[in-house]
């Protein structure tokens, strides 16, 4: 089975955020980056899957020179070769130009199944998948807790709201997005790190892709969000915060 | 502006964030001066949209099939480009389920059409529509804006709108039947039913109190700590999705999006760094506390009371205050 993943590279979970000039996107210098945790589950079951299966495993991303990073570390933990979409103004895409991107590059490839996490932590849209499904006019599923490989297809089950789950049979190819928790992922190796050197990452600049820059929405500016309650912000040691806080909970907010 | 809100049921019962989303186009409608209608989509909804005309809109659509009896994406796309095609709408106005996610950016990418998803407010600025949502899992906003000519998509965070600010009009709205064309042989994945994992165990909804442990708890081992300070308060214990994910305590103690939704009297919320899929579980709650070592953490957003600091120095600091000054 021919596998593809496509993984995005975003800003560390404890990495200090400042609003870069111009307002629409954070200030890279400085800070970590690290595969966007939903990616990695997505990554890990395409592995398992050629484990079972057999196949191979492409990790794709788009991004600046940066993006290498997260391919690299797909590369280091089983996957077989990268696929970098090289583009320093990404972030400035829509959800649809984004997926029209990859679908671009995935074509090349003609895999059986696409995987991506459900959706990024820096842009969060959640489109990706599902956008990529109808570009490539593949069938797809989100949100998905089980892959199971049968005749004719995938049996997979599908997260819904508040609990409940469903199981959908659907045909190969296919495109699916993969709900975080679905899998424990793994550790790279030392022996995974240093085998992932001889691997290979073709890069291709997103501009020789032919997809025609027509955006369909716009960032106008990101900024730290206006607080919807004032909040009380109690300090002291901890014994003063634990005096003061009880207080308040019983005297003033009145619910214990 | 010609405005359509695509409203969600399941088996002729509301998802009532339909009705957030109504209130919301009732909104725009109102300061745009424009054309509001709303549609329901399924089999046997008839009734639904009866319900639907007794708000102040101009128009109620009735999308209905055998097909579209199950939802699918395949159907559910298929379908609503033909009503759209027909009502003719500047903006599609959806409420962000998991169910929309699944279909609308495909649906509005099968028309050319880009979609601003998961919003929480909007402006109108020189008669220009402008969307926020939250980026960075909640740490920033975004002033989001069209492109280009309509339909435009959008969808809107559970709770960013009150249901029970839907206007009743004055006489009933008529309801018109939509016919679509769809073949079986269109829908290419087949559901089978719905199901529960496991019974809850507990109803986390019942809680006047409830502690709430994320990422910050560190270890399973820590857990026990959380766990005492909820005695103490006469709570139960949940957490947010990893937690859970991890195993470190039962899916059915889980908040957010994909767990329950609590609305207590006393919210803990102790190294939780307050993920958009989380609070939308939580933000309900009469009062929330939250303990947390990142003064920037977006939970901080809808705290009442904030304390930037350890959660285990201060998990044990506060259960033993309440502890002796137990009346």
């Amino acid at each position: 089975m021919k596998l593809l993943v496509c993984v995005k590279q975003v800003p560390a979970k404890d990495a200090p955020l400042a609003i870069a000039e111009g307002g629409n996107w954070i200030r890279e210098t400085d800070i970590g980056f690290e595969m966007n945790e939903p990616d990695g589950f997505a990554l890990e079951e395409a592995l398992r899957l050629k484990e079972k299966h057999g196949g191979e495993v492409i990790a794709l991303s788009m991004g600046p020179e940066r993006a290498k990073q997260a391919i690299k570390e797909a590369l280091a933990k089983g996957a077989d070769r990268g696929i970098h979409v090289a583009d320093d103004k990404f972030f400035a895409l829509d959800p649809l130009l984004t997926a029209r991107s990859l679908a671009a590059a995935i074509e090349r490839e003609k895999p059986d199944l696409v995987l991506t996490g459900l959706q990024s932590d820096d842009q969060g849209s959640g489109q990706t998948g599902v956008l990529l499904a109808e570009i490539l006019g593949l069938p797809h599923a989100t949100l998905i807790m089980q892959i199971e490989v049968q005749a004719g297809g995938l049996r997979v089950k599908r997260e819904l709201e508040a609990g409940w789950f469903q199981w959908i049979e659907l045909p190969l190819p296919a495109v699916l997005t993969v709900q975080s928790g679905i899998n424990k992922v793994r550790y790279a190796t030392l022996k995974g790190i240093m085998a992932a050197k001889k691997k290979e990452i073709v890069t291709i600049a997103r501009e020789s892709l032919g997809v025609a820059p027509t955006a369909t929405q716009r960032v106008e500016r990101i900024y730290v969000p206006q607080k919807t309650k004032k909040t009380e912000f109690i300090s002291g040691t901890a014994a003063e915060i634990a005096t003061k806080l009880v207080e308040k909970l019983r005297h003033e907010a009145r619910v214990i | 502006m010609k405005i359509l809100v695509a409203t969600e049921q399941f088996a002729g019962a509301w998802n009532k964030t339909s009705w957030e989303t109504l209130a919301a186009g009732q909104q725009i409608a109102a300061e745009t001066n424009g054309h509001l209608a709303a549609l329901v989509i399924g089999k046997g909804v008839a009734p639904l949209a009866d319900e639907l005309a007794s708000a102040k809109l101009d128009e109620v659509f009735l999308v209905e099939h055998d097909l579209l009896a199950t939802y699918t994406p395949d159907g559910f796309k298929i379908a609503l480009a033909q009503a759209i095609a027909e009502a003719k709408p500047d903006l599609v106005l959806f409420p962000h389920t998991y169910q929309v996610r699944d279909f609308a950016p495909q649906l509005a990418a099968s028309l050319g059409k880009g979609m601003i998803g998961d919003c929480v407010g909007y402006r109108v600025e020189n008669g220009r529509l402008i969307f926020v949502r939250q980026m960075f899992q909640g740490r920033t906003a975004a002033d989001v804006s069209f492109e280009g000519a309509g339909p435009w998509f959008a969808s809107l965070q559970a709770g960013a709108f009150r249901g029970d600010n839907v206007a009743r009009g004055a006489a009933k709205a008529p309801v018109k039947r939509i016919a679509v064309k769809l073949e079986a042989a269109q829908i290419r994945t087949k559901p089978a039913e719905r199901f529960q994992e496991t019974k809850q165990a507990v109803d986390l909804t019942q809680a006047p109190v409830l502690v709430a442990v994320g990422r910050g708890i560190k270890a399973p081992e820590n857990i026990p700590l959380a766990a005492q300070l909820a005695k103490a308060l006469g709570g139960e214990l949940c957490a947010s999705r990893p937690i859970c994910d991890e195993g470190w305590l039962p899916m059915d103690r889980q908040v957010g999006s994909s767990g329950q939704t609590v609305a207590p009297k006393l919210y803990l919320a102790l190294g939780i760094s307050g993920a958009i899929q989380h609070v939308v579980g939580m933000k309900g709650a009469r009062t929330i506390v939250a303990i947390n070592k990142d003064e920037h953490a977006p939970i901080f957003e809808v705290a009442d009371y904030g304390i930037v600091g350890d959660i285990f120095e201060m998990i044990p600091a506060v259960t033993k205050e309440l502890e002796n000054t137990k009346a």
